[in-house]
C-alpha cells in the first residue's frame, strides 16, 4: 500500500503549486527518442512481452521488444516492476460536448434539432478545454470518439486525441461514422402514466418502427443515386454528408440494443453494403453468430448495468462481451457512465476479465478492438511498430481498481500531464489541513 | 348442496298464458301525479314446483315462492298460493336469491382525469381546488355520499342482471377517501325505489384518482395523509376554533360506523391497509388485486374480509421469441395462477366476496367464476361469497342475500344449479319485477318431432330434430337443407334438399331450383312458420310452388342427456408460488443453519484484521466463534480455502425495494416512512446479495428539503415487508439540500424554495414550529392534569412529530448534501434549534469542510467517483473520501443507485487508487463504517462473536475487480449461493418454456390472446441522476417533478 502513496504524491507535488489553478497544458511536441524500458508490455493485441522495451521516434514506435538497445539522447522512462499498455480508447462519447449534464443549457452541444442531420458534425463543437478530459487522461484514456446524438440521423463522429489546444490540433480521424438512431420495437410506458396509473399505450410499435425504418432506407436510396452521379444541379448537403458510406470511407454506427433494431441493422448490411457498427448491442449475445456471419461489429455501451429483464442471469452484462468472443464477433467496450463520466472505462473491461475474457482479451476490447471499429487501427490501438506513441504506464493492472494507478501517459509521443482539476483541488485541501 | 349438483336440464314444455306479456307499467312513487289512468298493481306471483335454494344451506324441492309488491311472503313446500295470485309453474326449474355486487360503481359516474389535464411539469399545485368548507386535500372527500349521485342506469343494470346479479353497492370509486357507499337493487325504477340503503359502507383507497392537488404524490405520502386525517377527525371532534366548519372532517367522523370498504387491489397493498386500519382501530374490508395467493399467509394475517374480482390476466402472443424475451416468469406465472386466487382464500379460511368489478365485460363473471370452480373454489362458498357474505357486511342481510318471508323479491330463475356451464339463467326478478335474460330457454324445445306438412295435394311425414333455437334438421331419408330459429313463442322453418351442382343444371323430373331454399329432389321445398304450445306445434306454410299449407310437429323424446364440460375437466396443473413472486425466488425459504466457514481468509474489521487460514463458527444466526481449527457437529461446513470471508456489505444510501421513495409535493414531508411502502418483490434485492449486500439503508429521494422517513432493512430475499425490516434499529429521516431540493432543472418553479436562501429558511421554519408545537403539547399536559381545568385538544400532527423526534435524539439525519455553503447552513441551523445531523449523504464537497463536519460529529456518506453530472458536483472530486478519512471523519461510500449497489466493493476500492487509502480502511467505508452511521454496529459490520452472522464468502480478495460473491449469508441464512444461483438459472428457463408453450397452446386452441407486454421493471431513485438502466426498465427519479433529458 505504502508504495502507491509514494508514487501519487511525489507526481503530484512535481506537478502542481498549491494553488489550484488553470495551469494544466497539453505537451509539447517531442521531438527525438524516447525509450521505455524493463517493462511488462501489454500489447493490445494479446501478446505481453515481459521486460520489454519500446523505442520512439518522432511520435512514432519504432521498436519494441526485448534486447533494445539504448540511444545516446534519447528521454528514458524506467518502467521496472510497472505494467506498459496502449492508449485508451472511448469509442462512442459526448466528451467535450456536454460538460455538465443536468441543469445547464449553456454547457450542452451533443444533441441538434431535426431528424435527419448526417452533416452535423461534432467535431467542430468539442472543447478542448472541458475540464472532464483531464480526468480521463489521468486514468489512461488518450483517444476519443466524440460523437454527435438526437433524432434518427445524428451526424457524423470524430476521433480526437486528448492533450490538444483546439479542436483541430485534437483531431485525429475526421467524420469517421455516421451515426442512426434505430426506432424502437417496444414502446416503454410513460413512467407518470405508470405511477399515476393512467391508462398506459400499449400499441404496438412495430408498425411505427417500420414506417420510420423505411423512411432511412428511402433516404439512403437517394444518397446512393445522388453519390452514383457526380454532377448535381443542386447540392444537398445530406447526401454529400454521407458519401463516404458508399465509398467505405465512413463506417454506419446503428445505435440500437433489441434484437429487432439489430436484425435491422444486418438488413442494412445487405441493401446498401455499409460497414455497420452496432452501438448499444446489451441484447447483441442473443443473436452473436449472426453477427459474426454479417461482419458486424459491436461496441457494447455500459458493462457496469442490470440484466434487461429481471429473468436474466444476474451477470448477464458482465458476461455478454466473453460471448460475443466465443462467436467470433469484433467488439469494442465503451464507457457511457453520466456520473462518474467515462472514467471508468478500464474497470468496465475488468469485469469483462471477472466474467470470461483474459485479461489481455479485456484490454484488447478498450484498444486495439475500439482502434479496427473506429477505422485508427493503422495507427493507434496497440503497441506495435509504425503506430503513434499512445501509451500508458500503470503501476500495476490497470483493470483493477486497486492497482490501476497511472504513472506516464504519451500521446504521439509527447509525455502528457496526468494533472487535472481534481488532482488540483485535492492538492488544495490537503494544503488547508495540511495534510500529506 | 345438492342444488350445486349436476343435474340434466328439466323439461317443461307448459305454457302459461300471458307469461310472455311485458310489464308495460312501471311502479310509481305516490308522491307523484300520474299522467292518464292509474294503473296499480300489486305484483302477486307464485312460483310453484321449483327447486329453491333459499340459501347456501337451504334448498327445497317442489317448493312454492309467492311474492307481493316486491317482496317474498312466503317460500316452502306446503305454501298456499293466494287466490290474486298469477301461478307460475316452475317444474324443473331452480330459483335463487340473486346475486349481490358489493363493489360496484353502477349508476354513480367515476369521474376521469381530464385528457392532458395533468401536466406533470406544471407548477405544483399546493391546496384543493375544490370550492366550499372543505378538507384542504381535494383526494379527501368522505362528504361525497353515492346516494346522492345514484342515477338509475339500465343499460348497464342489465349486463349484471344477467350475470345473476340483483343488489349492488356502489360509490364513487375516485379519490383516496371516498365518501359512503349506497346499497341499490338493479330494478330499472326510479332511483326513489330502488335504493335499498343509502350510507350503507365508507370508502377509501391508495390512489388519489382525478386530484390534481400535487400531494400527495406517492405510496407512502397517501398512507401519511390517511393517518393524518384519522387524527385530523379525532381533533375536530373538539371543534377546534382554528379549524372552522370542516364538512369533510365531520362526514368522515359520521362515516367511521358504516363498514369501512379499503380498495388496495394487490397484495402488499392489502397489507399496507390493513396496517392504517390497526393503528385507528378499523378493521377494512379490503378489495384485492388477484394476487393475494402469492401471500396467502400475510393476507390471512389481516384477519380481513376480502373483496376478489375474477379479472384474471389474459394469455400473451408469445409465439414470437423476441416479444416472448421481455414478458417475465413473474407474470407468466401469475396469468396461470390467478385463477386460483378465491380458491386460495377458501383454503386459507379467509371470508370473501366476490364482485364482477374490473372485469372488461361483466359477460364473462360467470365464465371467469366457472374457472375459478376449475382451480379449486368450491361452488357452495362462491355463492355465499355473493349472497350472504355480502348482504351481511353491509347490514342488508334482512332485505337481500336469501329467499326469506320479508325480504325483497330479488331471485333468479334457471334451468339448472346456477354455476353450472349449461345451465340458463331465464329470469331475473328484481324487486318483484321480471326481467327476462333468456326466456326463449323456459321451454326446452330441444329433442325430436314428428313433422306433419299437409296440403291439398295430401300430407308427408319428416322427423325434426331440434338441436337448439338457432339450429335443427328435417330428415327424410337423408338429412335436408334446414333453416331453424325460435325465440320462445314462435317458430320459422324451412328446408330443402342439398343446393343444386354449379351451372344449374335441371334437377331430375325437369323442375328448376327456384327461390331461396332450391329444389327439392322430387318435389317441392317448404317455408313453415308457426307457434309452439307445449309438446304440439302448427302453423302454416307454403311450397316452392307457392301451394298453402298447414303442419303440426308433435314431440318424441328428449336428447340424451349431456354431462357439463367443467365436471370433465381434470384439475389443472399449474406451477408453484414463488416467495418472492419472481424467477429467483424460492419455492421454500431458506432456513437457518449452523454453519462452520472452514480455513477461509477472514476480514474481520477489527482489530486483528484480516486472519489467515481462519474458521468462523455461526449458530442460531450469530457470530459463535473465530479461530483455528474450530469444529462443531451441528454445523454444515463450509469450505473456505482458498477464499475470503467479510462482514455484509452496507449500503448506506439506497432506493431498492420500495413502491415509492419521493414525495415531493412540499418541501417538509416528515410524515411519510419508506417503511410504509416496502417493495419485497425487487429483484434488485436479490441482484444486490449477488453482490454481497446483507443489510440497505432506502432513504427518502431528494426531492425535498425535509423528506421522508427511512428504513434500514436487511436483503432477506423471500420474506415479506415487515420480515425486511431491520430491527430495532435508531429511526432515521433523509434531507435534502441544493439543486434537487430547489428545482434547478424546472423552469417553472413555485415551491419554496427556489435558492439555497430559501433552503436554510425552510429548515428554520420547520423546526421553530416544532419547538413551538412540543411546547404546546407539554403546556397542554400539564393543563390536563389540573383538576377542573378546560383541556386543551392539540392537533397531532405527523410531520412536526417526526421533527420533535429529531430533536429529542430519538431520530437522525441522513442529509443529500453537496456544496460546502449548504453543509454548513445545515449544521447551524441545528445549533440554533439543538439537533445534530448524524450524517451527510453524497457530500461530495465534503472535503471542503471535513473540519467542520468533524467538529459536528457527523458521518461522511459519498459516491466514489461521480461528478459534473449538474452544477452544484462541478468541483466534485475522486480523493474526496480519502480526505475525509484523513481528516477523522467516519467515511462510507454508497451506491444510490441499484446497479453500482452490486459493487460497493469496487467502488470502495476507488479510495485505494484515488488518494491511497489502505485496504483494509477501504473495505471498511462499505461494511463497519455504515455501521457505525446507522447506530447497528453492535450488531453488523464486522466479523466478531455474538455479532450477527451477516457474512459474505468472496472468491478473491473483496476489494479486486475479480472478486466474485459465492456465499452471501444474513442472520445465518444463506440467501445468495452462486451453486443454487446456477440451478435457478436453470429452473428459470424451463419453467418460462414450459409456460410460452402453455400460452403458445391457448393461443393455438383459439383462446384469445393479447400481444405480448414487456414486464417493465420501475427502478426509483433519488432524483439526483439519470441512470439508464436497461431495456425494460422505467427510471423514476422525483415523480412530480421532471429534472431529466432521457
Amino acid at each position: 500500500m505504502k508504495k502507491y502513496f509514494i508514487i501519487i504524491y511525489s507526481l503530484l507535488f512535481v506537478a502542481v503549486s498549491a494553488i489550484a489553478q488553470d495551469d494544466v497544458y497539453p505537451a509539447k511536441d517531442f521531438k527525438g527518442v524516447l525509450i521505455i524500458t524493463n517493462a511488462t508490455i501489454h500489447v493490445g493485441n494479446g501478446q505481453v512481452i515481459e521486460n520489454g522495451t519500446i523505442k520512439v521516434e518522432n511520435g512514432k514506435i519504432i521498436q519494441v521488444g526485448q534486447n533494445i538497445s539504448a540511444d545516446n539522447g534519447a528521454k528514458v522512462v524506467d518502467a521496472k516492476g510497472k505494467q506498459v499498455y496502449p492508449g485508451l480508447i472511448l469509442p462512442v462519447t459526448d466528451l467535450g460536448l456536454k460538460e455538465i449534464a443536468n441543469g445547464v443549457r449553456g454547457s450542452n452541444d451533443y444533441s441538434e434539432l431535426g431528424d435527419f442531420n448526417p452533416s452535423v458534425r461534432s467535431i467542430v463543437a468539442y472543447n478542448t478545454d472541458s475540464k472532464i478530459i483531464g480526468t480521463l487522461r489521468a486514468n489512461g484514456i488518450l483517444l476519443a470518439s466524440v460523437t454527435p446524438q438526437g433524432g434518427t440521423i445524428s451526424g457524423s463522429s470524430s476521433v480526437v486525441q486528448l492533450d490538444a489546444w483546439n479542436y483541430e490540433d485534437a483531431a485525429y480521424k475526421m467524420d469517421g461514422a455516421i451515426h442512426l438512431n434505430m426506432p424502437t420495437f417496444i414502446s416503454r410506458p410513460n413512467r407518470f402514466a405508470i405511477f399515476f396509473g393512467l391508462p398506459v399505450d400499449h400499441t404496438d410499435p412495430t408498425q411505427k418502427a417500420l414506417e420510420k425504418i423505411d423512411e432511412i432506407k428511402s433516404f439512403f436510396r437517394e444518397a446512393q443515386a445522388y453519390y452514383n452521379e457526380a454532377s448535381h444541379k443542386e447540392t444537398n448537403l445530406k447526401f454529400e454528408a454521407v458519401k463516404g458510406l458508399f465509398s467505405k470511407k465512413q463506417k454506419l454506427f446503428v445505435h440500437c440494443d433489441q434484437v429487432k433494431q439489430m436484425l435491422v441493422a444486418i438488413d442494412f448490411v445487405k441493401e446498401f453494403g455499409f460497414d455497420v457498427v452496432i452501438v448499444g448491442g446489451s441484447e447483441s449475445f442473443q443473436i452473436a453468430p449472426l453477427l459474426k456471419q454479417n461482419n458486424i461489429a459491436v461496441i457494447l455501451q455500459q458493462e457496469h448495468e442490470l440484466p434487461a429483464t429481471e429473468d436474466d442471469d444476474v451477470d448477464q452484462p458482465y458476461k455478454t462481451p466473453f460471448q460475443l468472443q466465443q462467436a467470433g464477433v469484433l467488439f469494442a467496450l465503451n464507457d457511457e457512465h453520466d456520473e462518474s463520466r467515462y472514467r471508468n472505462l478500464m474497470f468496465n473491461a475488468g469485469t469483462a476479465a471477472a466474467y470470461g475474457l483474459t485479461k489481455e482479451q479485456a484490454l484488447q476490447a478498450i484498444t486495439l478492438n475500439s482502434a479496427k471499429i473506429l477505422g485508427i487501427d493503422d495507427r493507434t490501438g496497440s503497441i506495435e511498430v509504425g503506430k503513434d506513441a499512445n501509451i500508458v504506464i500503470s503501476d500495476g493492472d490497470i483493470l483493477d481498481m486497486r492497482t490501476s494507478i497511472i504513472t506516464n501517459a504519451f500521446i504521439q509521443g509527447r509525455e502528457v500531464s496526468l494533472e487535472n482539476k481534481q488532482t488540483q483541488l485535492y492538492q488544495r485541501y490537503m494544503y488547508k489541513y495540511g495534510l500529506k | 348442496m345438492s342444488a350445486f349438483k349436476l343435474h340434466p336440464p328439466g323439461r317443461v314444455l307448459l305454457l302459461l298464458p300471458g307469461f310472455m306479456l311485458l310489464f308495460l307499467f312501471a311502479k310509481s312513487q305516490v308522491t307523484f301525479p300520474v299522467n292518464g289512468i292509474a294503473d296499480p298493481r300489486l305484483n302477486i306471483y307464485a312460483f310453484t314446483n321449483a327447486t329453491i335454494v333459499k340459501d347456501g344451506q337451504t334448498t327445497l324441492q317442489n317448493a312454492t315462492l309467492v311474492i307481493r309488491e316486491g317482496k317474498i311472503v312466503a317460500v316452502g313446500a306446503n305454501v298456499e298460493v293466494p287466490k290474486d295470485a298469477v301461478i307460475i309453474n316452475c317444474s324443473g326449474k331452480y330459483i335463487y336469491p340473486s346475486f349481490i355486487d358489493i363493489y360496484s360503481d353502477y349508476g354513480v359516474a367515476t369521474p376521469e382525469r381530464q385528457r392532458n389535464g395533468f401536466d406533470f411539469r406544471a407548477p405544483a399545485q399546493f391546496n384543493s381546488n375544490t370550492k366550499g368548507a372543505y378538507n384542504w386535500n381535494q383526494a379527501i372527500k368522505p362528504e361525497v355520499d353515492a346516494y346522492k349521485l345514484f342515477a338509475t342506469d339500465d343499460a348497464k343494470a342489465k349486463p349484471l342482471r344477467e350475470s345473476g346479479f340483483g343488489t349492488v353497492l356502489t360509490h364513487e370509486k375516485d379519490g383516496i377517501a371516498r365518501g359512503t357507499g349506497v346499497v341499490v337493487t338493479l330494478a330499472d325504477e326510479k332511483e326513489n325505489l330502488v335504493i335499498v340503503k343509502e350510507k350503507a359502507s365508507a370508502h377509501y383507497s391508495l390512489s388519489k384518482g382525478v386530484s390534481t392537488q400535487s400531494y400527495p404524490s406517492s405510496m407512502m405520502g397517501v398512507i401519511a395523509l390517511l393517518r393524518q386525517t384519522y387524527l385530523d377527525a379525532q381533533w375536530y371532534k373538539s371543534k377546534p376554533a382554528k379549524e372552522g366548519v370542516n364538512i369533510s372532517l365531520q362526514a368522515w367522523l359520521d362515516n367511521q360506523n358504516l363498514p369501512q370498504i379499503f380498495d388496495a387491489n394487490d397484495k402488499w397493498n392489502d397489507l399496507r391497509a390493513d396496517r392504517i386500519g390497526d393503528e385507528f382501530g378499523v378493521q377494512y374490508i379490503i378489495k384485492g388485486g388477484g394476487n393475494e395467493y402469492q401471500r396467502i399467509d400475510d393476507i390471512a394475517a389481516t384477519k380481513a374480509t376480502y373483496i376478489l374480482a375474477l379479472n384474471y390476466p389474459q394469455a400473451q402472443d408469445v409465439e414470437d421469441p423476441n416479444d416472448a424475451r421481455f414478458v417475465s416468469l413473474a407474470d407468466m406465472k401469475h396469468w396461470e395462477l390467478a385463477p386460483t386466487n378465491p380458491a386460495a382464500f377458501e383454503k386459507a379460511n379467509i371470508p370473501f366476496c366476490l364482485t364482477a368489478a374490473d372485469l372488461k365485460d361483466v359477460k364473462q363473471f360467470l365464465p371467469s367464476l366457472r374457472k375459478a370452480f376449475e382451480y379449486g373454489l368450491s361452488e357452495a362458498k362462491a355463492f355465499d361469497a355473493l349472497t350472504k357474505t355480502p348482504a351481511t357486511l353491509l347490514g342488508v342481510y334482512d332485505k337481500v342475500g336469501s329467499l326469506d318471508a320479508g325480504k325483497l323479491a330479488n331471485f333468479l330463475i334457471t334451468t339448472g344449479p346456477v354455476f353450472n356451464e349449461k345451465t340458463i339463467i331465464l329470469q331475473n326478478w328484481v324487486q318483484g319485477e321480471k326481467y327476462g335474460v333468456k326466456e326463449e330457454d323456459w321451454n326446452d324445445i330441444k329433442g325430436t318431432y314428428t313433422l306433419t306438412v299437409t296440403s291439398t295435394s295430401g300430407s308427408s311425414t319428416y322427423t325434426l330434430d331440434v338441436k337448439s333455437d338457432n339450429s335443427a334438421d328435417v330428415i327424410s331419408n337423408d338429412t335436408l337443407t334446414t333453416r331453424f330459429s325460435y325465440d320462445g313463442k314462435l317458430v320459422k322453418l324451412s328446408f330443402s334438399s342439398p343446393a343444386p351442382k354449379r351451372g344449374g343444371a335441371p334437377h331430375e323430373g325437369g323442375e328448376q331450383p327456384h327461390g331461396r331454399f332450391g329444389g327439392m329432389r322430387g318435389g317441392a321445398s317448404f317455408r313453415l312458420s308457426g307457434t309452439v304450445n307445449g309438446n304440439v306445434w302448427n302453423g302454416n306454410g307454403e311450397d316452392s310452388a307457392g301451394n298453402n299449407l298447414i303442419w303440426t310437429a308433435a314431440f318424441v323424446k328428449a336428447p340424451a342427456a349431456g354431462t357439463d364440460s367443467t365436471k370433465k375437466k381434470f384439475p389443472p396443473r399449474v406451477g408453484k408460488v414463488l416467495y418472492p413472486f419472481d424467477g429467483y425466488g424460492w419455492e421454500e425459504m431458506p432456513k437457518q443453519e449452523n454453519l462452520l466457514i472452514k480455513n477461509a481468509t477472514v476480514w474481520t474489521n477489527e482489530a486483528e484484521g484480516r486472519l489467515e487460514n481462519t474458521d468462523v463458527l455461526v449458530k442460531n444466526g450469530k457470530i459463535a466463534q473465530i479461530g483455528k481449527n474450530l469444529s462443531d457437529a451441528t454445523a454444515k461446513v463450509i469450505d473456505g480455502t482458498g477464499k475470503y470471508l467479510t462482514p455484509g456489505i452496507i449500503d448506506e444510501h439506497s432506493h431498492i425495494a420500495a413502491a415509492s421513495i419521493n414525495e415531493g409535493a412540499q418541501s417538509v414531508t416528515s410524515e411519510v416512512r419508506i417503511g410504509d411502502n416496502l417493495n419485497p418483490d425487487d429483484i434488485n434485492i436479490y441482484r444486490q446479495l449477488s453482490g454481497g449486500v446483507t443489510s440497505s439503508h432506502i432513504l427518502h429521494g431528494s426531492a425535498n428539503t425535509i423528506g421522508g422517513q427511512t428504513q434500514l432493512i436487511k436483503l432477506r430475499w423471500g420474506v415479506d415487508d415487515e420480515g425486511l425490516k431491520f430491527k430495532n434499529w435508531d429511526p432515521f429521516i433523509k434531507f435534502a439540500l441544493g439543486e434537487n431540493v430547489k428545482r434547478t432543472t424546472s423552469n417553472n418553479n413555485n415551491r419554496f424554495p427556489d435558492t439555497r436562501m430559501g433552503v436554510e429558511e425552510v429548515l428554520a421554519d420547520a423546526f421553530s414550529r416544532a419547538k413551538d408545537y412540543e411546547n404546546e403539547w407539554k403546556l397542554a399536559e400539564a393543563n390536563n392534569k389540573k383538576k377542573g381545568a378546560t383541556p386543551m385538544v392539540v392537533r397531532r400532527d405527523l410531520e412536526l412529530d417526526a421533527l420533535v423526534e429529531i430533536l429529542n435524539k430519538k431520530r437522525f439525519i441522513t442529509c443529500h448534501s453537496y456544496v460546502q455553503s449548504e453543509i454548513t447552513a445545515l449544521m447551524r441551523v441545528g445549533d440554533k434549534y439543538g439537533f445534530k445531523v448524524n450524517t451527510f449523504t453524497h457530500i461530495l464537497e465534503g472535503y471542503k469542510v471535513a473540519d467542520k463536519m468533524k467538529e459536528e460529529g457527523a458521518n461522511a456518506s459519498t459516491f466514489s467517483d461521480w461528478w459534473a453530472y449538474k452544477t452544484e458536483v462541478q468541483d466534485a472530486i475522486a480523493y474526496n473520501a480519502t480526505i475525509m478519512q484523513k481528516m477523522g471523519l467516519n467515511v462510507c461510500i454508497n451506491s444510490d443507485d441499484a446497479e453500482q449497489a452490486r459493487r460497493l466493493n469496487q467502488e470502495a476500492a476507488k479510495s485505494v487508487k484515488y488518494g491511497g487509502m489502505s485496504e483494509d480502511d477501504a473495505f471498511k467505508m462499505v461494511t463497519l463504517n455504515p455501521a457505525k452511521a446507522l447506530h447497528v454496529a453492535d450488531r453488523v459490520g464486522s466479523i466478531k462473536v455474538g455479532k450477527d452472522a451477516d457474512l459474505v464468502l468472496w472468491s478473491d480478495n473483496p476489494l479486486s475487480i475479480y472478486a466474485k460473491a459465492l456465499k452471501t449469508i444474513v442472520d445465518g441464512i444463506v440467501y445468495y449461493d452462486v451453486d443454487h444461483d446456477e440451478a435457478m438459472r436453470k429452473y428459470i428457463s424451463q419453467e418460462r418454456n414450459r409456460l410460452i408453450q402453455k400460452m403458445i397452446a391457448e393461443k393455438k386452441s383459439g383462446g384469445s390472446v393479447m400481444p405480448a407486454r414487456p414486464s417493465f421493471q420501475v427502478i426509483l431513485s433519488c432524483g439526483d441522476h439519470d441512470h439508464h438502466d436497461g431495456l425494460i426498465t422505467i427510471d423514476v427519479s422525483d415523480e412530480v417533478n421532471t429534472n431529466t433529458n432521457k
